[in-house]
């Protein structure tokens, strides 16, 4: 027994090595299986303070670009308004409908809150974007996120009370539903983590048309992406004979290095759809319920 | 005490340049990522004892982490660090330590060719083990190899420069009367 303490009291700086050695592998290892682990729950709250200082600082030498972007915007938006139409008919009165729905019963799919980019990183190969908008905002898990140009930047996978942790599309787990705006043929959109200047869209079908220079959008079988936002252009055509399938090197329409305010797009029916894709799989993949 | 706080000092600053500047200059290439955040753990005091120095790594690396999303990893990597450097630092200083009274690791207290193998080594066990973490769970062996090599390279470089840049004045532990 007495050998046994002498050996730990020897050994103990060892010990001490393993014990924090074996810690951090489980924090690493658990994370990377969940990818969204407690962890960064706490974390994001400590960091988010940080970070939202420096942002605060970085924000201002990036005024002049911000200033040239919202006066786009604010010259787009002009063109929308209804004095800059002229009335023709002068006999017609304008007749404002005060039904509140519409009467075609459509109702909102998506829903758009802006928020500010706290947090960003593009060198690793998993890169995550940190937003100011949380929970208490009403932002939760899976909803999309687009640039303020509405490009498709990630998803959001991770909240707190006041920040939100995004995973970008440069990341290599990272999987989003893409079309072809020619001719709406999907595939999945990937990232190797090689080059942030392409991305990799797979599953494309080699009898689809495709050229160098199409767009790709986001497509409408996405449950987080809204339809129709643009992702990229195709830069390169790799065809690999060995499968039926394109490779195609997309140049993303999102500039990760600058972005600053982004669009956290919400789908309202997000968790009646997924619950009804749930409940099907369950019903028809279920051998039990279904003994055919 | 004024010990204590050139250290926290040091500490802060060191994390602020990683996650702000170091994480966000766009990389020269994707097997180029600098750090320079370890050095803090390569300066610390001669007095810090083994023990200490492994929890002082780990809450290192761990803070860090906290930055980057990557809980464990810079950890994991500080940690080993850690526990190598006074094996390494025992082999490195001189023999005779009657007048060795230096506080902490520098050209000037372990002579530029010493102090260079001790960087080196480190530098490369720390860089090995971030890499080969990242590794496992994503890449190939040539992308291992090559990322090990040009990131260590690349952090060398830094580190050099930045103790050509501030030369720490390395003042003697008066209790010799020196």
């Amino acid at each position: 027994m007495r050998n046994v303490i002498l050996f730990i009291r020897r050994y103990f700086t060892f010990f001490t090595f393993l014990l924090l050695q074996v810690v951090s592998l489980w924090f690493l290892y658990t994370f990377n299986k969940f990818h969204q682990a407690q962890f960064s729950q706490s974390a994001n709250e400590l960091t988010g303070e940080v970070n939202a200082r420096y942002k605060k600082i970085e924000n201002f030498f990036a005024l002049g670009e911000e200033n040239r972007r919202v006066h786009q915007l604010n010259d787009s938006l002009f063109n929308l308004l209804p004095r800059q139409y002229a009335q023709v008919d002068t006999a017609r009165q304008l007749v404002r409908d005060t039904v509140p729905s519409d009467t075609l019963n459509r109702y909102r799919r998506y829903y758009f809150r802006p928020a500010a980019v706290i947090y960003n990183s593009t060198n690793s190969e998993k890169n995550y974007i940190q937003l100011d908008r949380g929970s208490v905002h009403g932002i939760t898990e899976n909803m999309s996120v687009l640039s303020s140009t509405g490009a498709a930047v990630g998803v959001v996978v991770n909240v707190s009370p006041r920040f939100a942790q995004v995973m970008s599309l440069l990341h290599v787990r990272q999987k989003v539903n893409v079309a072809l705006k020619k001719s709406g043929d999907f595939g999945t959109l990937e990232w190797d983590g090689e080059d942030p200047g392409l991305l990799l869209l797979k599953g494309l079908p080699k009898s689809v048309p495709v050229q160098v220079g199409d767009s790709v959008e986001t497509s409408r079988y996405s449950f987080n992406f809204p339809p129709g936002y643009p992702v990229g252009t195709v830069a390169e055509i790799v065809s690999d004979p060995g499968t039926n399938f394109f490779l195609l090197k997309v140049r993303p329409a999102a500039r990760f290095y600058n972005l600053q305010y982004v669009f956290v797009v919400e789908n309202l029916q997000y968790s009646e759809q997924v619950q009804l894709d749930e409940q099907t799989r369950k019903r028809i993949e279920d051998p039990k319920r279904n003994p055919r | 005490m004024s010990e204590l706080f050139r250290n926290i000092f040091r500490f802060i600053l060191f994390l602020l340049i990683e996650v702000y500047v170091l994480n966000r200059v766009p990389h020269l290439h994707r097997f180029i990522s600098p750090s320079l955040y370890f050095l803090f753990i390569l300066w610390l005091p001669f007095v810090v004892s083994p023990r200490w120095l492994l929890v002082i790594g780990f809450m290192t690396g761990l803070t860090l982490d906290y930055f980057t999303q990557t809980p464990g990893l810079h950890a994991a990597a500080c940690v080993l660090i850690a526990y190598v450097r006074p094996f390494l630092i025992a082999v490195l200083t001189p023999r005779d330590s009657g007048d060795f009274n230096y506080r902490e690791p520098s050209p000037q207290s372990l002579l530029w060719a010493p102090y260079f193998i001790y960087v080196l080594i480190l530098t490369l066990l720390h860089h090995a083990w971030l890499v080969m973490l990242e590794w496992m769970s994503f890449g190939s062996f040539s992308d291992f190899l090559l990322k090990l090599i040009a990131s260590t390279a690349i952090s060398l470089l830094l580190i050099f420069t930045v103790e050509l840049l501030f030369p720490r004045n390395m003042r003697f532990r008066t209790n010799v009367g020196g």
